[in-house]
């Protein structure tokens, strides 16, 4: 790299560095501020005195959550949407990205294949319809509907189907040679391999979990069946009427209990921030890998 | 090779994928059928009375859907504007730092606000921005005299741009940050040995390296205006702001399932379905013949 050592290039340095950590700053102030709300007195937060500290340090949000059997019900189904619904993505994105990574030779009307596969990404019957056949599948109110609801996660397919393709195909000949069949191969080899996309798709399907809530706010019609994010959807951002006055809004916002409603919302921000550094130094790779094509 | 008999293997790894695809993508595409009936969900679409185009025809005299696609153009446009600059711009600025630690710092912070969905967002959006909240707080040290921004609808589509932006601005910077590490050193040096500065640098060198990434992106976001973002927008309007926050796809949510207008919401849905899939795929031919793009 070049070595810039005049006073106009230091000073442009400096007003870099104030401006990307002042940037990177208002990417995280809001969660803070939400974290001091949740630790502050009620009265305090709805009179909008809390800024970056608490006011009136306390630990009753948090205390009353832990009594509140529908928030840790709601929680729970998140759970187990998230394990079974990750697993099943990352063994389906598997099985399809694999062998849709060969040839038309080696697989036969691969082509037509992926014209489908594409297609199915583009163009969508929309809602009506889409809610129409999960219901007469008979899913309604049932967990698989928010596991199985959205299709198979395409997007993730292609970056599992370019990174294997830009995998060198001497490994296969090798195996072959070896005599490894299809199993084996895509086993103790290629996914082996892929850890760095598998990463980065595993990080996507666990965070659309966890993030999704309109799946739950469709296909469940009873509150008990709801995962987190929809349970805090009804509970903090629901606006549920036709007719609305300018005053009736600045007193709903009043009236709300925000100290509890913002540990409820950190509280579901806690999964996302303890997997993401663990992920984060995958993805970054894994996306351009798996972006890039010969 | 001896890869006989590999097929059937590769069709068996295949089949639990397309089952689900079939089930949960393409049967709902055979539901569009839909759009054309005087849908009864207790009749089922196959004994639906047929009403041909009426439903198309209802749709275009209705002042909604007029209203429904200005908005969801316009925010989708500025969205899909905003989104490119501010990670270029974000981008370039990072490109230019050159303390390693703090250059990795930053770029962790600022990916992290793209993993929070909008429902937490949104919460904590307009818990900042009520009546009483911090800004309005800041605001009011300079005399200004506290605002409802969310009853605003002419405040309210800035606030949907402003705030996507600033989930996603960080996310959106990593394409071209992996475009401008495939920038050759060797043209920075040469450039710096004839004598250019840090600018002129920039100017020369940096961005003719990333503009056909620059392109590229703005080609296939063709596909997106119709796109205006549901989560987002779902959980942050009110009545209030309709008249320029409702979009097509909360048109479709209210009409048909609030409102079980099924028809009516499922012809809106179909006809934003195949103009979207009409611009995306005139935009991955464009980026395939003029950037030599392909997705797989």
């Amino acid at each position: 790299m070049v070595k810039e050592t005049t006073l106009g290039s230091k000073a442009f340095d400096l007003v870099l560095i104030v401006l990307l950590v002042g940037i990177s700053i208002m990417c995280v102030l809001p969660l803070w501020y939400t974290l001091a709300v949740s630790l502050s007195d009620n009265a305090a937060a709805s009179s909008g005195q809390v800024s970056l500290w608490p006011v009136g340090f306390n630990f009753n949000s948090y205390q009353e959550i832990m009594g509140d059997s529908k928030f840790f019900n709601s929680f729970w189904i998140s759970i187990q949407r998230v394990v079974l619904g990750s697993s099943l993505n990352f063994v389906i994105i598997i099985l399809m990205g694999y062998p849709l990574s060969k040839n038309a030779k080696d697989l036969p009307f691969r082509n037509v294949l992926m014209w489908i596969l594409v297609f199915t990404m583009l163009f969508n019957g929309g809602l009506i319809p889409w809610y129409q056949t999960v219901k007469s599948l008979g899913l309604i109110n049932n967990i698989w509907a928010l596991v199985l609801g959205n299709s198979v996660p395409i997007f993730s397919v292609i970056l599992v189907i370019n990174y294997f393709r830009n995998l060198p195909k001497e490994l296969e000949e090798a195996a072959l040679v070896d005599g490894a069949g299809p199993w084996y191969m895509l086993i103790q080899i290629f996914i082996p391999l892929a850890v760095p996309v598998l990463a980065t798709v595993t990080l996507f399907s666990i965070v659309y979990h966890w993030n999704e809530f309109f799946n739950g706010l469709v296909l469940m019609s009873n509150a008990d069946h709801y995962p987190l994010q929809t349970y805090i959807q009804q509970l903090v951002v629901i606006v549920d009427a036709n007719t609305m006055t300018a005053e009736q809004i600045q007193k709903m916002s009043e009236l709300s209990n925000q100290t509890l409603n913002s540990a409820k919302i950190f509280i579901a921000m806690i999964p996302v921030l303890v997997i993401y550094p663990f992920l984060q130094r995958f993805f970054i790779h894994g996306i351009t890998l798996g972006s890039v094509k010969e | 090779m001896v890869t006989k008999g590999f097929a059937k293997h590769y069709y068996l790894m295949l089949l639990p994928g397309f089952i689900w695809l079939t089930l949960f993508s393409i049967v709902p595409m055979f539901g569009i059928v839909i759009a054309f009936q005087d849908f009864n969900p207790g009749l089922g679409m196959f004994h639906s009375d047929w009403v041909g185009l009426e439903n198309f025809r209802y749709m275009f005299t209705l002042n909604d859907s007029k209203t429904v696609f200005v908005n969801t153009l316009f925010i989708a446009v500025m969205k899909i504007i905003a989104n490119m600059i501010v990670p270029l711009v974000f981008a370039l600025m990072l490109n230019e730092l050159r303390i390693a630690i703090l250059k990795r710092w930053v770029q962790t912070i600022v990916y992290l606000p793209h993993f929070l969905s909008w429902v937490i967002l949104s919460g904590i959006l307009l818990d900042v921005l009520s009546y009483k909240g911090p800004v309005n707080g800041i605001l009011g040290i300079f005399g200004i005299s506290p605002t409802l921004f969310f009853a605003k609808a002419e405040l309210f589509p800035f606030i949907i741009v402003g705030s996507d932006v600033w989930k996603e601005f960080g996310f959106n910077t990593i394409i071209f940050l992996a475009a401008l590490t495939g920038i050759n050193p060797s043209l920075y040096e040469a450039a710096a040995i004839d004598g250019a500065s840090r600018w002129q640098r920039l100017w020369h060198v940096t961005l003719p390296g990333i503009i056909t990434t620059v392109i590229l992106l703005s080609v296939l976001s063709l596909g997106n205006v119709l796109n205006a973002g549901f989560d987002q927008i779902f959980n942050l309007y009110n009545p209030l702001v309709y008249s320029s926050g409702d979009i097509i796809d909360t048109w479709v949510y209210r009409t048909g399932l609030l409102n079980l207008q099924y028809g009516l919401a499922t012809a809106m849905g179909l006809l934003k379905s195949v103009i979207s899939f009409v611009l995306i795929t005139t935009s991955y031919f464009l980026a395939a013949k003029f950037a030599n793009y392909r997705i797989f």
